[in-house]
């Protein structure tokens, strides 16, 4: 069920804004990969180049008091739930005007002010999470609504599951969201789990749950917007399953023997979820060519004012390193 | 001699036993075509094919499970959990199965395995990647705990903890990867609980694990220049702790500094304070014994303050000095 521009209830503006979100996200990836390959990024860092249309459509239907939990493959979940490109830049960069002080790092970036809880470096540990926020929602009669990211490897931990049966019995309002780009660090999704579709579970908690095109940012858009409706009604979890790809190796040394270069490809020219939603939009009349031009001047002009902050920052001081220790 | 690295004596180590003895076998994330985050089991999939060298899902819950229900049963599995810090998924089979069924089964069963875990810091992983946590399996009474500071021991160790007819678990430190030593390519086991004393001297008895042993050798050549003379022991495992080496030396030198990566507070290090506090060699001290550990900080991510939570060389140096009132 590929959904067309034509048929969306989204505004020009709006579409124009996922377009341009997913650049960003994009273009972040792309500096700081560079940047570490320089050596001026340390440690180690997770890049979803590719996987644009699932952090970016996802928070489509998302309000600033709504909540995200994240990954290890966080920034674009960051960058589309608000959390902005100069303090990201900078907590990669390790400065104290960094999210977390530089104390965090690329795994570890949080931004509770526009409801995200945080990139996570324990795969699963944010669906339990999830549940609880989505708890106090409920308790509290707030009406926010919390989406959980993961990857399909998550899928295999036992957080997954019993975070997930407890949002079902207790009807929380959270969205459990499936990144399944086929691969965990190397295990082929195919080789970890017998279920053709991981949406297949679902059944096994009792709540909705669909397979998505998950470079489709659209498709990603309108699937979260009625999870997330069904979850301000009252009515429980729902899982979602979109598909995607990371262009990437896992992370900073990764020689990417457990798939083909020609899979690759294939994603990469057929199915990339920028170059084929800037098309569309293009198509419809709704972008021109110049104005395109003019974003991608744009984002490149946030990065390198970003790059730039995060480079005359400072150093967090030797006298931060025991404080937020304790309250 | 040849050379090779940490990681590499590691693999041989299991290699050779896998050779030998067709219930060894090894499980875990990624270790198959990948090599394991860090590369260690490179190569090991193609000598011995996806059913001793299992790819597994991630699901440190029951691959832990599987390896005591398949010990149980007459393998001898070897368990890598990617990083140390995974291991608090695991814990329950690790410390109300694995190490309690021969106890609770009156001696009836036993659980033969090994688990592999790299830990520490120094490689900007931050607060979830860097931990080291081993003091708190030190606490459970049936588990053994080893802690390879070079490669010779690195292969020794595992070749000891894969025969152990207990669960082991074997601390590996990423910083010692790639470090480089002497190692026969032959057969030997350094037996659990044997102490090194790495180098001898007259003044100071330093007992240091893991990296920090490496971190108190370089230290050592700093002192000497400043007529300090220092013995550097390395205890190698924690249980069982040969006490008598550490005592022996201590009873010679009349002075102790116990330096450990690990937060400073509840660390093992307290735990061989206390025992030589506890002896007769107490008798000999010249000076209040002295501990060097973590700060009681998670590992921040900036390298500067990541460097600051953990004792460095110099830190060693000033210790010794107080030592000697200098
Ligand atoms: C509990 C735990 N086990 C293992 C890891 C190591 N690890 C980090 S990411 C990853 C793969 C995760 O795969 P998936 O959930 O599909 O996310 P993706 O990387 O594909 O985005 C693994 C094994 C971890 N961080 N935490
Ligand atoms: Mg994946």
């Amino acid at each position: 069920m590929s959904i067309s521009i034509k048929e969306t209830s989204h505004s020009p503006e709006q579409l124009k804004t996922m377009l341009y979100d997913m650049m960003v996200i994009r273009s972040f990836e792309e500096t700081v990969e560079k940047l570490f390959q320089q050596g001026r990024i340390h440690g180690t860092m997770h890049l979803c180049i590719g996987q644009e249309a699932t952090a970016v459509g996802a928070c489509v239907p998302l309000t600033n008091e709504d909540k995200i939990t994240s990954t290890h493959r966080g920034h674009g979940h960051s960058l589309a739930k608000g959390t902005k490109v100069k303090g990201m830049m900078a907590e990669l960069l390790g400065k104290e005007t960094g999210y977390c002080k530089g104390k965090g790092g690329s795994m570890h970036i949080a931004d509770l002010d526009v409801g995200n809880l945080g990139a996570n470096g324990i795969v699963a540990a944010g669906l339990p999470l999830a549940t609880g926020a989505a708890l106090t929602s409920k308790m509290k009669n707030l009406g926010y609504v919390v989406v959980s990211f993961f990857g399909d490897g998550a899928t295999n931990e036992g957080a997954f599951h019993e975070a997930i049966n407890l949002a079902s019995v207790w009807d929380l309002p959270v969205v459990f969201f499936c990144e399944n780009n086929l691969y965990g660090m190397s295990g082929s999704i195919k080789e970890m789990t017998n279920i053709a579709n991981i949406a297949d579970r679902g059944a096994a908690y009792g709540i909705p749950s669909e397979t998505i095109d998950g470079n489709n940012v659209l498709e990603v858009a309108e699937a979260t917007e009625r999870a997330v409706a069904r979850a301000r009604e009252g009515k429980g979890p729902t899982l979602i399953e979109a598909h995607t790809y990371r262009w990437r190796g896992h992370s900073r040394s990764d020689a990417r023997k457990y798939r083909t270069r020609v899979e690759e490809k294939e994603w990469r020219q057929m199915r990339d979820p920028i170059a084929s939603f800037k098309e569309q939009l293009v198509a419809e009349n709704i972008l021109m060519e110049e104005e395109y031009e003019a974003l991608d001047k744009k984002v490149q002009a946030e990065m390198d004012e970003a790059v730039k902050f995060a480079e005359n920052s400072k150093e967090p001081s030797l006298d931060t390193l025991m404080n937020d220790i304790f309250a | 001699m040849r050379e090779v690295t940490y990681l590499e004596a590691i693999r041989e180590a299991m290699s050779q036993e896998m050779r030998k003895d067709d219930n060894v076998f090894i499980m875990g994330e990624d270790i198959g075509i990948y090599g394991g985050a860090f590369g260690l089991t490179n190569g090991m999939i193609e000598e011995f094919g996806p059913e001793r060298v299992r790819n597994t899902p991630i699901s440190e819950a029951a691959i832990s499970g599987c390896a005591v229900g398949a010990a149980m049963t007459g393998m001898r599995p070897i368990l890598e959990i990617q990083f140390s810090d995974f291991i608090m998924i695991a814990m329950d089979n690790i410390v109300n199965q694995a190490a309690k069924t021969r106890y609770m089964y009156g001696g009836k069963a036993q659980v033969p395995i090994v688990i592999r875990l790299p830990g520490g810091s120094g490689a900007g992983f931050a607060a979830q990647h860097s931990q080291s946590l081993e003091a708190w399996m030190t606490h459970v009474p049936g588990l053994k705990v080893v802690q390879p500071s070079n490669a010779y021991d690195a292969k020794g160790l595992m070749k000891a903890a894969i025969k152990d007819n207990n669960p082991v678990l074997f601390y590996e430190h990423k910083l010692l990867y790639n470090t480089k030593g002497e190692v026969p390519e032959e057969d030997y086991e350094i037996p659990l609980g044997q102490a090194d004393i790495k180098k001898e001297g007259s003044d100071i008895t330093i007992v240091a694990t893991a990296i920090m042993v490496n971190k108190a050798l370089e230290a050592a050549v700093e002192l000497e220049k400043e007529g300090i003379s220092v013995e550097v022991i390395d205890p190698r495992t924690l249980v069982p702790l040969d006490t008598a080496t550490i005592l022996e030396s201590v009873k010679k030198t009349s002075r102790v500094l116990v330096v450990y990566e690990a937060v400073k507070r509840s660390g093992y290090g307290a735990e061989i304070v206390s025992m030589i506090a506890e002896s007769d060699v107490f008798d000999y001290l010249d000076a209040p014994i002295r501990r060097l550990g973590g700060l009681a900080t998670p590992i921040p991510y900036n390298p500067v303050l990541e460097k600051a939570a953990v004792p460095q060389v110099d830190d060693i140096v000033q210790e010794c000095k107080k030592l000697m009132n200098k």
